[in-house]
């Protein structure tokens, strides 16, 4: 076999969408081609003003979308990740999580905390898919099992708002473990009879889709988001099947029955706040 | 099972490998087992010449499936098919049979032995009709009180159109809230390959055996090397990077027991390997048996709550590891 050679140019710090050849400006509706000032963005949270074209939401802003001001509380904010397969690719497991610390701001791929949406108390699980692409390795597995807890001991329901390429390969088979890690502690918010609404936004797919995301009371998503188990690359690889045009978006789920809605993101806080007044049921 | 036999017997194992690897999680079972288990390990993991062996010998041609362990271990076996809502996926094999005097109900996944076979089984990767399948199994089990034993031997769930527009994902996450709800016992047996989502779709259990040569992975090396490494052909590497090994299993508390096979492998002789697999089966089951079906479900449940290593500690960690 020929000397494996590691072409090292295709590592990039942050991964640009580059696809057409040209490294566009994150402010540059992708569909339409409008450009934005951050404040404008912000103002329409994030949705392309001419297109309605939805940009990603980083955790913070979207649980300052959502939460009544002041309302958030954040928990487990010193959870950090440890490296127990000394796992090393191009680069040590170790120095990416330290980069994406210091690029995002965050400790791991996920926020929770206590929060009141439309004055209804309730527990936030948001992910970051600016973490190393929304991985779900041990922190992420156990961030979502302490909001499940802390729902449950508050008797309020759980919001979780997904972003996730799915289970984090560094961790090896202990992020595997984190599928049925958090499906058992959804479980167990289920026994309690705490509600639970999973909110899917681009993109939602693998070992997060297949565990918490998936069994939420009930389950929503935004406009054109990807939520599927397997992304269209790889099926297409894998099978050479002619895919649809819709596939695994959001609107073929609604079709094929796996979604209660899609919410343009201007809907999403009322409709919680809706739903989370139907859990509380008056309590 | 004293508590202090069993701390004795981690930091021992911590030693021994000299790497952190037990502090977040937790080896379950008595301190015979973990001893027995910590003698194995003493034996030497695997280098990474052999790691990939491993991965070659898990995906043997000759390597025995479910239906080859079905056949040798299990008397009256009754295949049932179909998720009575709208397909049969041969990828997946559910049934009831007879094991060391008591009714079991049994999924496996099954990949084809011959050209012919394997397409129709679809190389044993199932679509979210297997799983609803599993699931429906599961419901009689669990009305009859009947334990479940699942064999793991699968490259995956099938990655299709059809399987997407059918809620893969949503299966494989409704089988395992399933799991973690019923209140019989239940095994997973490794054989082969256990591979990420379409493993533990039917893996949610009170014990895992696995197959000194089995895998179990959060995917599979190929895929690991495409995705990291951006060349699927560095899978060796992906290999050794991913420890999916038995040993490696263990000391993460992943599995509980590793289940010897034959000199050479399980495919050198079926029959041997069927013997050691049905001793530990058995073994287990009886354990499982005087435990009242509430508190299997709470043990259950606090397994998988465990599994994990991280720490509490701000910032510094980021800036920790250079190396």
């Amino acid at each position: 076999m020929a000397e494996p050679r590691i072409d090292v140019s295709i590592e990039h710090k942050h991964r640009p969408d580059n696809s057409d050849g040209a490294r566009k400006h994150p402010n540059t509706c992708p569909s339409c081609g409008s450009h934005y000032r951050d404040d404008e963005l912000e103002a329409n949270l994030r949705v392309c003003p001419q297109c309605s074209y939805h940009f990603p939401v980083r955790a913070r802003d979207r649980i300052a979308q959502l939460v009544d001001t002041g309302t958030f509380h954040e928990e487990a904010v010193d959870l950090r990740s440890e490296d127990p397969l000394a796992f090393f690719d191009l680069r040590p497991y170790t120095e990416r999580l330290a980069e994406a610390e210091v690029s995002t701001g965050l400790g791991d791929a996920m926020v929770i905390g206590s929060a009141a949406i439309e004055s209804e108390a309730c527990e936030l699980a948001v992910m970051d898919f600016s973490f190393m692409g929304g991985s779900m390795g041990s922190v992420v597995g156990e961030k979502l099992t302490r909001a499940a807890d802390s729902a449950v001991e508050r008797r309020v329901p759980l919001v979780a708002v997904t972003a996730s390429g799915g289970a984090r390969m560094q961790e090896g088979i202990l992020s595997l473990m984190q599928l049925p890690k958090t499906v058992c502690a959804i479980e167990d918010l289920r026994d309690a009879r705490c509600g639970f609404i999973s909110v899917m936004t681009h993109p939602t797919t693998a070992g997060v889709l297949a565990s918490f995301a998936s069994l939420g009371d009930i389950i929503v998503s935004e406009p054109g988001a990807l939520l599927a188990f397997t992304g269209p690359r790889v099926v297409q690889q894998t099978t050479r099947e002619k895919l649809p045009d819709d596939f695994g978006l959001a609107e073929s789920n609604l079709r094929f029955g796996h979604l209660d809605a899609i919410l343009p993101r201007t809907e999403l806080r009322p409709f919680l706040g809706r739903t989370l007044r139907l859990f509380s049921n008056g309590r | 099972m004293a508590a202090e036999d069993e701390r004795q017997l981690r930091e021992r194992l911590n030693k021994l490998r000299g790497i952190p690897l037990l502090r977040g999680t937790r080896l379950t079972g008595d301190a015979k087992r973990l001893q027995r288990q910590l003698d194995r390990i003493e034996e030497a993991e695997p280098s990474d010449e052999e790691m990939w062996r491993v991965v070659e010998l898990a995906r043997h041609s000759q390597r025995p499936y479910t239906l080859d362990y079905v056949e040798r271990l299990f008397e009256d076996f009754v295949e049932l098919h179909g998720d009575r809502a709208r397909a049969e996926d041969p990828a997946l094999v559910t049934g009831l049979a007879r094991f060391g005097g008591r009714t079991i109900a049994l999924i496996g996944q099954q990949k084809g032995r011959d050209l012919n076979e394997r397409q129709r089984r679809n190389f044993g990767m199932a679509h979210p009709e297997g799983y609803r399948k599993g699931m429906r199994l599961m419901e009689v089990a669990q009305r009859h009180g009947f334990p479940i034993v699942t064999f793991l031997d699968s490259p995956g769930a099938y990655p299709g159109v059809a399987a997407e527009q059918h809620g893969q994902g949503g299966a494989i996450a409704r089988s395992q809230a399933l799991m973690a709800r019923l209140t019989v016992p239940l095994v997973s047996c490794i054989i082969g390959e256990g591979n990420s989502g379409g493993a533990i779709a039917i893996g949610l259990v009170d014990r895992v055996l696995m197959q000194a040569n089995a895998i179990y992975s959060v995917i599979s090396p190929e895929g690991c090397a495409a995705i990291l490494w951006r060349d699927g052909a560095l899978k060796e590497k992906a290999a050794v990077a991913l420890k999916p090994d038995a040993i490696h299993c263990l000391e993460l508390g992943v599995i509980d027991e590793i289940v010897t096979e034959p000199q050479g492998g399980a495919h050198l002789n079926p029959d041997e390997a069927a013997r050691l697999l049905g001793q530990a089966l058995g073994r287990t089951l009886d354990e499982l048996s005087a435990v009242p079906g509430a508190e299997l479900r709470e043990q259950r449940r606090e397994r998988y709550r465990r599994l994990g290593i991280y720490t509490a500690r701000p910032t510094q960690t980021a800036l920790r590891s250079g190396s």
